[in-house]
């Protein structure tokens, strides 16, 4: 299952790399002893830090050799990074003889990683709860008993705040009886209704609670599919044609000029035309969103949701 | 010389191959020459997709024309931990879609960590005529309406299983969408619903499906209910309970115990919600039967609890919290030595102090008692080397490692050193192990041992560890087995990744989160490397494109791919498409 000697001939050999080396992983040896100082700890502090630099130490000397260091010392002598740069390591290369050439790409010359690092490693060693950390599932966090629950849910909402990715505007937790991941970011109850649209397959779900207007609802709704409705044309070809196409569909939403007309069933299963009363009052008795093709609208029926349902 | 090769039938192939199940020996066939390809094409009746973008529904569909059964995973690993956001895909949508025109006959569907809604429920359900199997492992985007669709058309199902998925939970009354004339039922898991399932409706369809043998319930059918339940399906193999916990009454906890002894083929028992430690001992005169023991929703201490443990004295599987403690698990090590698998839980994640009395000795004894123990997943809040090597030496046949010490960084406790030394030990003397977990401290040392020893390992998890691109390094160009790495908050980067690029082609996906990879590696990775697909997760900052090329990445998810692009990115996922 070795593909590496297929791509022996496929990629450049790595360009030796030493005089930088040794500078560049001392210089990130230092950073970590700061990024240490700053970055989340979960015991005492100042516990740690010697030992840490201690085994940092040992492997910036195994860098430059390796095999001695093995426990045992039988089996085989750890492969040697191409970069490497002491004569011992080549003496290894060429004694195993390991086409240890065979599977790299020149990476860029680019400045060390140090100069780009200071806002994403701060943003990453903020104070509070680590996303994902212990590793455990969420219904396995809400098991615990009432107290314990209480602190957990303050870290949920505080690591959705951390979360260093911009989630689609839209987008958010689903209201699951098992999950308490029903709130929100900014703290207040979410009204998830589900939104599908004719002709994509893939419905979404959108908080209605995130907006006070028709308007926002309306380019959200546009945000949510303009992707997948381009993905769905471009699967019959069209490629740019498509997008300039797509972002025309979504015009006149809202009063039924466009290509696509919104509407919404209510708790009385009725299918009725987004828009016609006041904001809060639409909020109070939707129950679900749709995008249809405005070329069918003169058959919406009252009270057929579930016939619609089945042929979306 | 006669060509006899010629002359021999194809049927004769074929009949020789369908006695040939596993993957990798019908993946070794197709490989011998043209014809043997197109016999096994034609006649393969189940296909594995470990990643459902690796290849494209048109392709499976094409090559295989007469499958019974597809599994397909989804979104990666860490995506259960909230490290992949949401509608990031692993849609199942254009899958079934594809399956539903290509295979009428389809039998069988499993799905894990993928997104379905209920429109395709509703496909499913009216286009494969026979269609007997529903797998939904960790899956989400679908509600009760979806299940309905199942219940009502799919007249020869026998098993439904919602494995930790997550529901919409509109009503239960989906379940009464069984027809009375349904008997096929095998095999049914709602346990991960939240709502209340009709009890009516439940029995009536225990009544009617004499063939049952596995009912995880949900945390909604109290106890009372279950003794009615278990009454009518007195053939179960398997029971997860409903929430374990009632006033304490001696006849409801007579009648359950009565119940137990009952079903005379129950092997395995799990739910054991908010069990109160009163009715615990009702399963006493069964434990001997216990091959299974899944304790883990059981979020009240017990003195109970470790003589229940104690008595089953065949048990093979155990999942449980750690309010079991050191002592449990000694007992434990004593009584149950048959045991092949043990997973500890933390009663207590996110607390600074440890809560319960659980430390390595546990997890020493069991690995000193039990000879058979071959999976491990431990959460503990210390950890020794001494207390690796034991485990190692004790338990040469360990298979499946994964501990995870709470506190990132937790170097050993005795010494305060980094464990790599007890790591390195499990993989030095565990030669058949196939998927390790680490935590605690450790240096680019451990990997370097990984990497020499470790070379039937399919899948690793790493976080917080690591010095530098060397540990990275150690572990792509020695781990020869390896399928699957996820890796979080490790100082790897561009160096080790762009060195070992024609590696990331043999293995399944790789993770990157919080580590030191460059916009310009994934650029340079994406440009060179066709067959991966290098996916970037944006974040805040904006897309790759307006940063400087030596801005690090903050999520990376890499995998090997036929199939190309795939078309369902959202727009926080970034992908490298020209210069």
């Amino acid at each position: 299952m070795n593909g590496r000697s297929r791509n022996e001939e496929a990629f450049p050999q790595l360009l030796d790399l030493i005089p930088k080396d040794r500078e560049w992983h001392e210089n990130r040896a230092h950073k970590f002893s700061e990024e240490r100082k700053l970055e989340l700890r979960l015991g005492p502090p100042g516990e740690e830090e010697d030992d840490v630099v201690r085994g940092r130490k040992e492997s910036l000397l195994s860098l430059g050799y390796f095999s001695a260091s093995v426990n045992g010392g039988h089996t085989q002598k750890p492969v040697s990074p191409p970069w490497a740069s002491s004569s011992k390591t080549q003496n290894i290369n060429q004694q195993k003889g390991v086409s240890v050439s065979s599977s790299f790409l020149q990476p860029q010359p680019s400045p060390p990683a140090n100069t780009a690092v200071p806002n994403s490693s701060q943003k990453r060693t903020a104070p509070g709860p680590v996303v994902g950390w212990p590793p455990i599932r969420s219904f396995r966090k809400n098991l615990a008993s009432s107290s314990t629950s209480k602190v957990v849910s303050q870290h949920e909402s505080q690591n959705h705040q951390q979360r260093v990715v911009v989630e689609d505007k839209v987008a958010g937790k689903k209201p699951v009886a098992d999950n308490n991941n029903n709130v929100a970011v900014g703290g207040n109850k979410s009204l998830f209704v589900k939104i599908n649209m004719d002709g994509v397959p893939i419905g979404r779900k959108v908080d209605l609670n995130a907006y006070y207007s028709y308007e926002k609802l309306s380019s959200a709704v546009e945000e949510l599919f303009r992707d997948l409705l381009a993905a769905q044309r471009d699967s019959c070809g069209g490629g740019i044609q498509n997008k300039q196409e797509v972002e025309k569909a979504f015009i006149g939403l809202l009063d039924g000029s466009g290509e696509y007309t919104l509407v919404y069933e209510d708790n009385e299963g009725d299918r009725m035309l987004v828009g016609d009363v006041p904001w809060h009052m639409f909020v109070s008795t939707v129950k679900r969103l749709r995008v249809l093709k405005s070329s069918e609208l003169p058959a919406f029926t009252r009270g057929g949701c579930k016939q619609d349902k089945i042929t979306t | 010389m006669p060509r006899i090769a010629y002359a021999f039938p194809d049927e004769v192939l074929e009949h020789v191959f369908s006695f040939i199940h596993s993957d990798q020996d019908r993946n070794a066939i197709s490989l011998v020459c043209k014809s043997w390809y197109e016999i096994e094409r034609w006649c393969r009746r189940s296909i594995f997709v470990g990643n459902c973008y690796a290849v494209s529904p048109v392709m499976v569909v094409k090559r295989f024309p007469k499958l019974r059964s597809i599994s397909l995973k989804g979104k990666p690993h860490f995506a259960d931990f909230n490290l992949v956001p949401e509608d990031w895909g692993g849609y199942a949508c254009p899958w079934i879609e594809a399956m539903a025109s290509a295979y009428p006959w389809l039998e069988e569907i499993r799905l894990k960590r993928m997104v379905l809604t209920d429109e395709s429920l509703e496909l499913i359900s009216k286009s494969f005529k026979n269609f007997q199997v529903l797998v939904l492992s960790s899956c989400e985007g679908f509600s009760t309406d979806g299940l309905a669709a199942i219940a009502a058309n799919c007249r020869n199902l026998r098993e439904l299983d919602l494995r930790e998925s997550e529901v919409e939970d509109l009503s239960g009354h989906w379940l009464s969408q069984f027809p009375d004339s349904f008997t096929s039922l095998v095999s049914l898991n709602i346990s991960c619903l939240g709502s209340e399932v009709s009890t009516c409706a439940l029995e009536r369809l225990l009544a009617g499906c004499p063939n049952l043998q596995s009912l995880r319930l949900n945390r909604a059918v109290p106890l009372e209910k279950l003794v009615n339940l278990l009454g009518r399906s007195p053939n179960l193999v398997e029971l997860g309970t409903g929430a374990y916990t009632s006033e304490m009454q001696p006849d409801v906890f007579s009648d359950l115990s009565r119940a137990f002894v009952g079903c005379k083929q129950l092997k395995s028992l799990s739910g054991f919600w908010d069990a109160m430690p009163y009715y615990l001992p009702a399963v006493y005169p069964i434990s001997s039967r216990l091959t299974s023991l899944n304790l883990s929703y059981a979020t009240t201490e017990s003195p109970y609890l470790v003589k229940l443990v104690s008595e089953c004295r065949n048990l093979q599987r155990l999942w449980v919290m750690d309010y079991i403690e050191d002592s449990g698990l000694e007992a434990l090590a004593v009584s149950c030595k048959d045991l092949r698998e043990l997973r500890v839980f933390p009663s207590d994640p996110f607390g600074l102090e440890p809560n319960v009395a659980l430390t390595e000795r546990g997890l020493v004894s069991v690995s000193e008692g039990c000879p058979e123990l071959q999976s491990v997943l431990y959460f503990c809040r210390q950890m020794s080397n001494a207390a690796l090597v034991t485990i190692a030496r004790n338990r040469p046949n360990m298979t499946r490692f994964r501990l995870c010490i709470i506190e990132p960084r937790k170097p050993d406790y005795l010494t305060l050193q980094p464990l790599d030394a007890g790591f390195g030990a499990i993989v030095e003397h565990c030669k058949n192990l196939r998927r390790l977990s680490l935590s605690g401290l450790l240096t680019d040392r451990v990997f370097e041992y990984i990497g020499s020893y470790g070379k039937k390992l399919e899948m690793l998890s790493v976080a917080f560890a690591g010095d530098s691109d060397l540990g990275l390094h150690y572990v792509l160009s020695g781990c020869d087995n390896l399928r699957k790495l996820e890796v979080r908050d490790c100082p790897f980067g561009d160096k080790a990744l762009l060195a070992n690029a024609a590696k990331l082609e043999t293995m399944r996906s790789l993770w990157m989160s919080s580590c030191n990879v460059s916009f310009g590696a994934c650029k340079l990775l994406g440009q060179k490397m066709p067959r991966l697909n290098v996916e970037v997760i944006i974040d805040e900052r904006g897309p790759p494109d307006s940063m400087p090329e030596s801005c690090l990445v903050e999520k990376l998810y890499i995998y090997r791919t036929v199939a190309g692009p795939r078309m369902d990115m959202p727009g926080f996922v970034w992908r490298y498409t020209g210069p």
